[in-house]
């Protein structure tokens, strides 16, 4: 099972989750992440994520066969939003589904670790004063997580 | 072959996409970096400091050297902020 999906609305993580499950009696863990807007110390009134259209699911799917490639999971869930997003909501989720828990923690980092580096998505800060706190910035740290992997 | 610019690259550029056509000397994406950069005042300021400017042909991720030959789209933007 893999679903990869680019949309504008909200997704419902629990439901995600149980699809990787339903119907199935050989799963014996699943693990998932769900990354939400901060509201950065109160600052941060709109999150504004542009894309790739095209490029972005692309490279969403060959992350996923990257992951497939290294650990032997049975299904993966990624999706992303695009568009405005308010502090509080939902952006990103990752989840695996796998035989032990050891490939499925490892293979929801690794997802998400290169998401964050391949991925073509980047985000605006709109603050609320009404100012555009501008473009984010790339983290190294993100550089470096990715980077992991490699060696 | 067609140039798709995202993030502060479209905006200091003012276009998301345009027909773009080098001239033959233009071998690599990093020449194409430069050469995009001496297009006007808007590119110098997008293009200024190629070196944390990220390219894709034919949306796959490519380095610097890459030699551009063939491509039909050809994509420039800052590092990834996404998830």
């Amino acid at each position: 099972m893999q679903k990869i999906c680019i949309q504008r609305e909200d997704f419902d993580p629990q439901a995600e989750a149980d699809a990787l499950t339903a119907g199935r009696t050989d799963v014996g863990a699943v693990v998932t992440f769900t990354g939400l807007c901060r509201d950065e110390g109160g600052v941060l009134a709109i999150l504004e994520l542009e894309h790739y259209p095209g490029m972005a699911e692309k490279e969403l799917e060959r992350i996923a066969q990257e992951a497939r490639s290294r650990w032997p999971v049975q299904g993966v869930v990624l999706l992303h939003r695009f568009g405005k997003i308010a502090p509080g909501e939902r952006i990103v989720m990752v989840a695996v589904s796998a035989l032990h828990r050891s490939e499925a923690f490892c293979a929801a980092e690794f997802l998400m670790d290169f998401l964050k580096t391949n991925a073509p998505f980047w985000k605006r800060q709109h603050l609320g004063d009404g100012t555009s706190g501008g473009w984010v910035e790339a983290k190294s740290a993100d550089d470096a997580a990715a980077e992991r992997w490699t060696t | 072959m067609k140039a798709v610019y995202f993030a502060w690259v479209r905006e200091r550029v003012g276009k998301a996409d345009e027909e773009i056509a080098p001239p033959d000397s233009v071998v690599t994406v990093g020449d194409l970096l430069a050469w995009l950069g001496q297009q006007g005042e808007e590119y110098e300021h997008a293009f200024g400091n190629a070196k944390v400017i990220r390219v894709a042909i034919d949306q796959t991720h490519v380095k610097h050297d890459t030699p551009i030959s063939g491509a039909r789209e050809i994509a420039f933007f800052p590092p990834m902020t996404g998830g």
